[in-house]
């Protein structure tokens, strides 16, 4: 039986003070993510998705309901704590890939490492295996101003895994990559989180990628409307 | 992750240069601002520095620094000679004088008479001749500067040069003659007049006609006798002014500090750095958090506590600190190398050293405070928009 990674029980969050101008983005949703698993949440512009993501890796406070993280209740966490958590236990892959530009790809590869109180050098060698297992060993030195968007996208899901976390999530990975592209980082990271047991939860629109799903959640406004699991 | 730190500031060459740019103009200004006028106070006292030799000045109650010429009582030396405690206590006269040059020019002299047997408060450092010369009939000694500047005259053959002074010239001294037989090297003063040095008895033969023309008594202690002591002393017995050189160094500057306004003029060019400075290096500062709000909160996001963000900034502000503090030194430094030959004053003492430091140090401590409390504030949501 696989490990719960993420479990949400009616999860509810909303955006703005004012009765008129608020903004509900989930309205009580509940989800589980399991080990292994490689999820993925669809949905209109709006619907909730970022900030269900958003929730369930501990960097937003829901307005009611419990996120537990493995095994944490976030709710009863302090900040220091989900840092920590989020330190040992998360990767994030983004949509505008969020390398730092004065770094080279092997310094923002390490970045999750070094966090971690590991020795510099040796996350500079695990670093720099990891980038030549995804065809990046020509390309340690580089600034990601000299990069591809491709490039770029593969450093940061190095940057995402390097450090094993139970669990990666992604933000429309392959949005701002050509077909080809999107297809090959989708392979990429799949193999990578498969490799580590990491569970790997991906926002996407992309109808490209969407094969490589365990299970497709369907949401809008605020809550998950479909679910498809693989083969279905 | 201070590794990074440091590369993440280097590598915005523009930002970096900003704030770096900020802080070496402000260590500057500050540094050379605050410089000029340590010099200048400390020429305020150049003469009493000059004159080591006693250790109490006696003069008339009201004089309120070394260049309020007040004269007193020829009667007040036997007075001052006359306190129990006192080991000898000479005249000294100091006017100004107007000279006459060979070649028919006027200038006006501070003209010192020194105790004609002792010859007690002559020049620190003597050139050329000797101090003994001034027993010579109408000797004189003139100070360096001067001689090669305001005592010097046109070379006849090539109007655009000037001729110092030379030794064994003769001159006059409100229509008396003088002959140099001597020059000296002195600290240079507030006043930038030549200085001629003579004995007391010819100097108040060169001196207008008064009453009284006693300018100070200098005294020196017994053994065993302090002298503030002393001077406490003198003061009561003859109520006349009498402070040990140190004591009357405070009086001149106390005098320049609250009667003049070049501490305010000085004070408010440093405080102009210090604001330039802050202004610069701070908004500077901030646009380069604000620029660097996304990875500060990426990193957030990635689970870096607030407590390494918050040592990342100042890591980064102590670079730029160090740097631009560093620099501005050296240029400060540069500044005063090259103007030590100049007519400028410029002092630069160990404690400026640490005083501009710690202004840069709060300078940018305080632009990396303004710029860490919005880094620390951002959301890490953020790293989701686009």
């Amino acid at each position: 039986m696989s490990k719960t990674i993420v479990t949400c029980n009616q999860l509810k969050k909303s955006y703005g003070d004012e009765k008129e101008s608020r903004v509900v983005a989930l309205s009580g949703l509940d989800l589980t993510v399991q080990a292994e698993e490689l999820l993925m949440l669809v949905g209109p512009s709006g619907c909730g998705k970022t900030t269900l993501l958003s929730i369930m890796s501990g960097i937003l406070t829901q307005d009611s309901g419990d996120c537990i993280l493995f095994g944490h209740d976030l709710n009863k966490m302090k900040d220091d704590q989900k840092s920590a958590l989020r330190k040992n236990k998360v990767g994030f892959v983004f949509q505008a890939f969020n390398l730092i530009p004065m770094l080279s790809a092997l310094e923002n590869t390490t970045i999750p490492l070094i966090l971690n109180g590991f020795d510099p050098q040796e996350a500079n060698s695990i670093a720099a295996k990891l980038l030549t297992r995804v065809g990046l060993g020509s390309r340690l030195d580089a600034l990601p101003s000299h990069l591809s968007g491709g490039e770029k996208q593969r450093v940061a899901i190095c940057r995402g895994c390097i450090h094993k976390p139970g669990l990666i999530v992604c933000d429309e990975p392959t949005s701002n990559l050509d077909h080809q592209t999107g297809i090959q980082v989708l392979k990429l990271l799949k193999e990578l989180a498969i490799s580590e047991k990491s569970a790997l939860v991906i926002v996407t629109h992309d109808p490209r990628i969407f094969d490589f799903a365990d299970r497709l959640l369907h949401m809008d406004d605020g809550r998950i409307v479909r679910e498809e699991t693989n083969g279905t | 992750m201070l590794r990074f730190a440091i590369k993440m500031m280097i590598g915005d060459r523009i930002k970096f240069l900003g704030i770096l740019f900020g802080l070496i103009f402000s260590t500057f200004i500050i540094t050379q601002q605050a410089g000029i006028f340590i010099g200048l106070m400390q020429r305020t006292y150049g003469f009493i520095a000059d004159t080591s030799q006693p250790t109490i000045w006696v003069m008339d109650p009201e004089v309120q620094h070394v260049d309020d010429i007040k004269t007193m009582k020829a009667t007040d030396l036997y007075r001052v000679q006359g306190i129990e405690g006192v080991q000898w206590a000479v005249p000294m006269y100091k006017g100004l004088i107007k000279a006459r040059l060979p070649s028919g020019r006027y200038q006006i002299c501070t003209v010192l008479g020194l105790d004609d047997a002792s010859l007690i408060g002559g020049p620190p450092i003597i050139t050329e001749g000797s101090i003994e010369n001034l027993r010579a009939p109408n000797a004189v000694i003139v100070n360096q500067v001067g001689a090669q500047k305001k005592l010097s005259h046109k070379n006849p053959n090539n109007p655009s040069q000037t001729i110092p002074m030379q030794y064994g010239e003769v001159f006059e001294i409100n229509d008396r003659r003088a002959q140099v037989m001597g020059f000296c090297k002195l600290t240079r003063t507030f006043f930038s007049h030549p200085v001629i040095y003579t004995t007391f008895s010819n100097a108040i033969d060169y001196a207008p006609k008064e009453r009284n023309l006693l300018t100070f008594v200098l005294v020196h202690p017994e053994a065993g006798i302090k002298p503030e002591v002393l001077a406490k002393r003198i003061r009561k017995a003859t109520g006349l002014g009498a402070y040990t050189s140190k004591e009357f160094k405070k009086l001149t500057i106390k005098y320049y500090m609250t009667e003049t306004g070049i501490p305010v003029n000085f004070g408010v060019a440093v405080l102009l750095g210090f604001m330039i400075g802050t202004a610069i290096a701070g908004q500077t500062f901030y646009n380069f958090a604000h620029d660097n709000l996304r990875h500060f909160a990426t990193l957030k996001a990635m689970g870096t506590t607030h407590r390494t963000i918050t040592k990342m900034v100042l890591i980064q502000a102590t670079l730029v600190a160090f740097l631009g503090w560093g620099i501005g030194i050296g240029l400060t430094a540069l500044f005063g190398f090259i103007s030590s030959s100049s007519e400028l004053s410029f002092k630069m003492p160990w404690w400026l050293f640490v005083l501009s430091a710690l202004s840069i140090f709060t300078i940018t401590i305080l632009a990396a405070l303004i710029s860490l409390r919005k880094i620390l504030k951002s959301d890490p949501v953020v790293v989701f928009q686009q």
